[in-house]
């Protein structure tokens, strides 16, 4: 006869929105058996971190229930969460790096001793340490510490509060694959104590490797509760990446002509990334004239890295990047972006000057040149001028060219960017999850922009976490997993298939394909 | 049980009736403090306003003492405001003006250029000084990137002690009993006053022209483009190629410069020598920075600023000749007019609500 | 001159004056290892120092008059601490404001009350057994004012305070990354506001002790800029409490040697050391400590918003 499963958590119904109409959690109801490992699984904006952090009393729900042990509860912070016994490792650390490791361990802990606890609490700490195996030297700062002891660092301060249920959100993002290992005896070690465990991923093999059961999320929906030993990473990923694309816009199929001459040609590309890691790793890829090539991916994989060296704000360690066959390898901003090259980042802020007005933001690429500055001097007149042409062509509202940018809407402000980029006849441009924050409408309309500058031959590289905008929009699809491309897809006249869609997921996930690998651009 | 949380939203557009009622009653409290400290006094507050308004603008004479004073706290402003503009944050104004009283000295009693030169010469040795003085901090904060607010408030100490040492020192003039001070300056170095007031009208002059000239600057050229570009985000400025290490170094160049002509024209057109640094630059430096501010850093707003602090002043010291209250009075309304400004300009950007939280709600 | 009896002399005078030096800079250092950065304490320090003189002469009282100097400072202080911690305005701003405020109103309400002599007094004193302490005697135990030796326990005190309990972890984790201290619980407002006002009331002890023991006298100004010198030595003590009063005492010595060396060294040199000082502090902190961390804390000056 089975033993009767004891739940530890439910989900019963969540909602969660944010403004201006993102619907995170959309009535997730799920159960997590006591003294299991689940995986959460999804793409970027799936939901998964932000029903964690509802768990963990950072967000309150909407609606719906959460239950701790068959009670419901109101999680109200995160006090009330470790209360509960919840315990979150955050994928961001939240550590202070000028103390030491066992201070920000007892950081907030009234139940330390109020004088000198570092010294008293001291043995304790050395002793948990041991026991789950997390070797770090408990008297240095955290600053001088790698990215896998600072991860120990955060797991000890919460499994120091005995936690019943402990969240992982993506541990693995930051860690050699022996230090994953490492982290997996770990996690095998809180089966044994009986304590559950939920943990956030978007790596398929990982999920196959450690999870007892996996949840699937897609778009804030629940869409699989299955059983890890139950189910195929191809079952994973088809479910992971979803069947239907949510855009009702389709590209006109046209006829695939020859390919026009590079734009872009990346060669064995090597960069460090900001934590003295490698984030990326023999980069090599091509974008030729009139082609759209997609770089898919979950956000973390190096694509902001990537962006970075190809316009000119990261250096390159090892290969070459040139542009229309000039060598821009760690050249300048200025001089990169003479050659014709536009950037539409993700981050908009970056993009824009919040303080200024949307005909000054137009000319941040050309301000000091003619027409609109003779020597020192703006002309006004033809600034306003240009301003209302590009308001009128890229439908910016509201359309008055002295409105200060930052008092505009997320896609209007996006379209100004656009406008300001594409109106300089760029022959390479890099966007970077352009449609991110913008509904279905405001999505299509950027679609559109970049469609029509595709017709006049310009080069894209559309760099993005969601797949769905990459299949609407992509001729040529990249992967890019850890910092490397893991597969490439030509696409054909019929346009991308099922199983296209489905290889993509799984090659997002981490998984190498072998028919895949053999595809050279 | 309920408990009232103070709810702080942003907002995105004030409304002119938001701001001016806000402002109405910031100002407001400031009076009733102050009237609170005539009270101290037993003066009745009525007619401590009534002098103080009569010592700003009731004759001739006083609005001629209230633009003598506007004059410094005009040019140091503009500076300032230049700088701010580029968020580069010189809080060395009060050093900078000495620096110049001090280069615009030695011009004047060393240098034995003649007449009709000296005043100019003085005048850009009086920039140079303040601006090479700004330098230091911004060379500091470009190379190393080492915070220039405080090395530019260190110097000002450093400068005070450097006029110090001069006027007790080398320069100690010839007929300094008790108070030390320098040679009066030959009277070619005397600016020259409108009429019989005291207000030097080559630097109000040239002062209205550089707020002109600034704000044209900022606003109508490539430069001030880049300027403005860097002090809303360097991270953007570097993506379109701006050098911003240039722009800091051009801000406090010319803040520097600006503050330095205040300093000459002080030592010139007032004192016409070198004396103890707190009587020189009379906290303008300071107080330059609220101007500036309270300007939104738009030098053309400045003129307006800059008179009513100097109104302030002047007022301030007809109600010490007057009835005797301390100078200090103008520090504490300056103090609670900026406290109150600052409040309320957070208060009109941001929308205050009284909400009721109940336990669900609590976070 | 006897060597021995000069530097004795020197160090004793070096403590007697640096000692509100060392209180202000203690309470700064407070302030902004919690991320809150106070231009005001020059203001505070002479509110401190008028009311307290106020205080003593109506009540006889030094002792009081000290405590309700260091009240008021306090209470001013939290006028900053509303602007910077609640309503997030810029602090550069709301310090000098606040030393606006703290110079005008003693100023304005302190004329009159110059020369004004005080009854009783916090005056120096000559403990029998320690004085007779080889070196250390001479120096701190006679003819020293015994609010020489508060302060020094005082640093003591508050050092042990930052680095060995469990509120300095905390105040160390607000200064450093709030949303981390945040997320574990702690009130970073109320560490804040606690820190100011602590900043404030230690100003407030500085000035009361010029006006109640050091001088013991009442006159516009008579803070000369020290407030801003702690801001100074703030960072030259590296934000911890023992090398500030390391630093503290080091001004003393400096200011009382430059009244000895006048004949030899321009005093205004002396005097600018302490304000260059800080100068080489930070140029030392950017170029090698960035690897070993040891600059300011490290949001200091930022409003702390949560979601931030």
């Amino acid at each position: 006869m089975q033993k009767r499963k004891e739940i530890a958590v439910a989900f019963e119904g969540v909602c969660k929105k944010f403004p201006p109409n993102i619907l995170a959690n959309d009535y997730i109801s799920f159960e997590v058996e006591k003294g299991t490992i689940l995986a959460i699984l999804g793409e970027n904006g799936a939901g998964k971190t932000t029903l964690m952090n509802i768990l963990y009393g950072l967000y309150q729900p909407d609606e719906g229930k959460i239950l701790i042990k068959g009670k419901p509860v109101q999680i109200s912070s995160p006090q009330k969460a470790i209360e509960l016994g919840i315990g979150m490792v955050h994928q961001n650390f939240k550590l202070v790096e000028t103390n030491s490791v066992i201070e920000n361990i007892i950081l907030g802990l009234s139940s330390v001793p109020f004088f000198e606890p570092v010294r008293k609490i001291q043995k304790k700490i050395e002793e948990m340490s041991k026991r789950y195996g997390l070797k770090i030297d408990l008297a240095a700062k955290i600053w001088q510490l790698s990215a896998a002891e600072q991860q120990c660092v955060e797991i000890l301060k919460a499994l120091y509060r005995q936690p019943e249920i402990i969240i992982w959100d993506e541990p693995t993002s930051v860690l050699t694959p022996k230090e994953v290992n490492d982290l997996f005896l770990v996690l095998r070690k809180m089966k044994e104590e009986d304590k559950t465990c939920l943990f956030i991923t978007h790596k398929l093999k990982e999920v196959m490797e450690i999870s007892d059961q996996v949840t699937i999320l897609r778009k804030g929906k629940v869409v699989g509760n299955l059983i890890t030993c139950q189910t195929t990473i191809e079952e994973l990923a088809q479910k992971m990446i979803g069947q239907k694309i949510s855009f009702s816009f389709s590209k006109k199929k046209e006829k695939l002509t020859e390919k026009g001459e590079i734009v872009l040609r990346m060669k064995e590309v090597d960069a460090l990334g900001d934590r003295r890691l490698m984030a990326l790793k023999n980069i090599s890829f091509e974008v030729h004239q009139g082609e759209i090539v997609g770089l898919a991916g979950v956000t973390g994989n190096g694509q902001r890295e990537l962006a970075e060296t190809i316009i000119g704000l990261r250096q390159v360690g090892k290969g070459k990047i040139s542009i229309n066959g000039v060598d821009i390898t760690n050249s300048s901003p200025r001089e990169i972006a003479q050659q014709g090259v536009a950037y539409i980042p993700e981050d908009r802020q970056f993009a824009l000057v919040s303080l200024m007005s949307i005909a000054e933001n137009f000319r941040l690429r050309d301000y000091n040149k003619l027409p609109f500055a003779k020597g020192l001097w703006f002309d006004w007149n033809i600034v306003l001028e240009h301003a209302h042409q590009m308001i009128d062509t890229y439908n910016i509202l509201p359309p008055l060219p002295q409105m200060p940018v930052r008092l505009l809407s997320g896609g209007n402000r996006q379209r100004v960017i656009l406008a300001r980029e594409f109106v300089q006849n760029p022959k390479l441009i890099i966007a970077s999850n352009p449609t991110a924050g913008l509904d279905v409408g405001g999505a299509e309309t950027i679609f559109q922009l970049f469609l029509e500058m595709q017709q006049k031959g310009a080069g894209i590289l559309l760099i993005s976490g969601d797949l769905d905008e990459i299949l609407v929009l992509a001729d040529t699809i990249l992967v890019i997993f850890r910092g490397e491309i893991i597969g490439r897809k030509k696409g054909k006249e019929e346009g991308w298939t099922e199983k296209d869609r489905t290889d993509l997921g799984l090659m997002m996930g981490g998984v190498k394909l072998e028919s895949e690998v053999k595809n050279s651009v | 049980m309920f408990k009232i949380k103070l709810n702080i939203e942003p907002r995105l557009l004030p409304s002119a009736g938001a701001i001016l009622s806000v402002s109405f009653f910031a100002l407001a409290i400031a009076l009733l403090a102050a009237s609170l400290i005539f009270l101290t006094y037993d003066i009745k507050p009525v007619e401590a306003y009534r002098l103080f308004f009569k010592g700003a603008f009731g004759s001739w004479y006083a609005i001629s003492e209230t633009i003598k004073r506007t004059i410094p706290l005009l040019l140091t402003g503009i500076g300032l405001a230049f700088s701010f503009k580029a968020s580069v944050w010189n809080i060395g104004a009060e050093g900078q003006i000495l620096l110049g009283a001090i280069f615009g000295s030695w011009i004047a009693l060393f240098s034995g250029i003649p007449a009709p030169f000296l005043l100019i010469a003085m005048f850009a040795f009086g920039f140079l000084g303040g601006a090479v003085w700004a330098l230091v901090a911004a060379v500091l904060r470009s190379k190393l990137a080492v915070n220039e607010i405080i090395t530019s408030l260190m110097l000002n100490y450093v400068a005070a002690n450097i006029v110090l040492y001069l006027i007790h020192g080398p320069w100690k003039g010839q007929g300094a009993r008790g108070f030390a001070y320098t040679d009066t300056f030959p009277e070619s170095a005397w600016l020259g006053t409108i009429g019989s007031t005291r207000i030097p009208y080559a630097t109000l002059i040239i002062g209205i022209i550089i707020a002109l000239i600034c704000y044209l600057l900022i606003s109508r050229t490539t430069l001030g483009y880049e300027i403005r570009v860097v002090g809303n985000s360097i991270r953007t400025a570097r993506l379109v190629g701006i050098n911003d290490f240039k722009i800091a170094l051009l801000a406090m160049f010319v803040s520097g410069g600006l503050a330095g002509l205040a300093g000459v024209g002080e030592v010139s057109g007032i004192h016409h020598l070198l004396r103890h640094p707190s009587h020189i630059s009379l906290g303008y430096g300071y107080t330059a920075i609220i101007v500036a501010w309270l300007a939104r850093n738009n030098p053309l707003a400045v003129i307006l600023t800059a008179f009513f602090f100097g109104a302030l002043v002047s007022g301030g010291d007809a109600l010490r000749v007057s009835l005797g209250i301390p100078f200090q009075l103008v520090y504490v309304l300056n103090g609670l007019i900026l406290f109150s400004l600052i409040a309320s300009e957070r208060l009109t950007s941001y929308k205050l609500s009284f909400q009721r939280k109940n336990e669900k709600e609590r976070r | 001159m006897d060597l021995e009896f000069w530097i004795v002399t020197t160090l004793n005078r070096a403590l007697a004056y640096g000692t509100p030096i060392l209180l202000a800079t203690l309470g700064e250092i407070y302030a902004e290892r919690s991320g809150v950065l106070n231009l005001g304490v020059e203001g505070m320090m002479i509110l401190g120092a008028f009311f307290a003189f106020c205080t003593t002469f109506f009540t006889a009282n030094p002792w009081l008059g000290v405590l309700i100097g260091a009240l008021v400072a306090g209470l001013a202080s939290l006028l900053h601490a509303f602007l910077s911690i609640t309503l997030r305005v810029n602090q550069i701003i709301s310090g000098l404001a606040l030393t606006m405020l703290g110079l005008g109103i003693s100023g304005t309400l302190g004329r009159g009350w110059e020369g004004k002599i005080l009854e009783s007094t916090i005056a120096s004193v000559e403990i029998d057994y320690l004085s007779k302490i080889p070196i250390l005697g001479p120096i701190l135990f006679t003819n020293q004012n015994s609010l020489v030796h508060l302060s020094i326990l005082i640093a003591f005190g508050l050092w042990f305070l930052l680095f060995k309990t469990r509120i300095g972890i905390s105040i160390r984790a607000v200064g450093e990354n709030p949303a981390a201290a945040d997320v574990m619980g702690i009130n970073v407002w109320k560490i804040r506001y606690l820190c100011v006002f602590l900043g404030g009331l230690l100003a407030g002890l500085a000035g009361s002790y010029l006006s109640v023991a050091y001088q013991p006298a009442w006159a516009s100004g008579m803070t000369a800029g020290m407030g801003w010198l702690a801001v100074a030595l703030t960072i030259f003590a590296f934000w911890n409490p023992l090398l500030g009063m390391v630093g503290a005492f080091l001004f003393g010595a400096l200011y009382h040697l430059s009244f000895r060396l006048q004949n030899w060294v321009a005093p205004e040199i002396l005097n600018s050391l302490p304000y260059l000082f800080p100068i080489v502090v930070l140029i030392i902190v950017a170029r090698f400590a960035s690897k070993k961390r040891i600059g300011a804390p490290a949001v200091l000056g930022q409003p702390y918003k949560r979601g931030e």
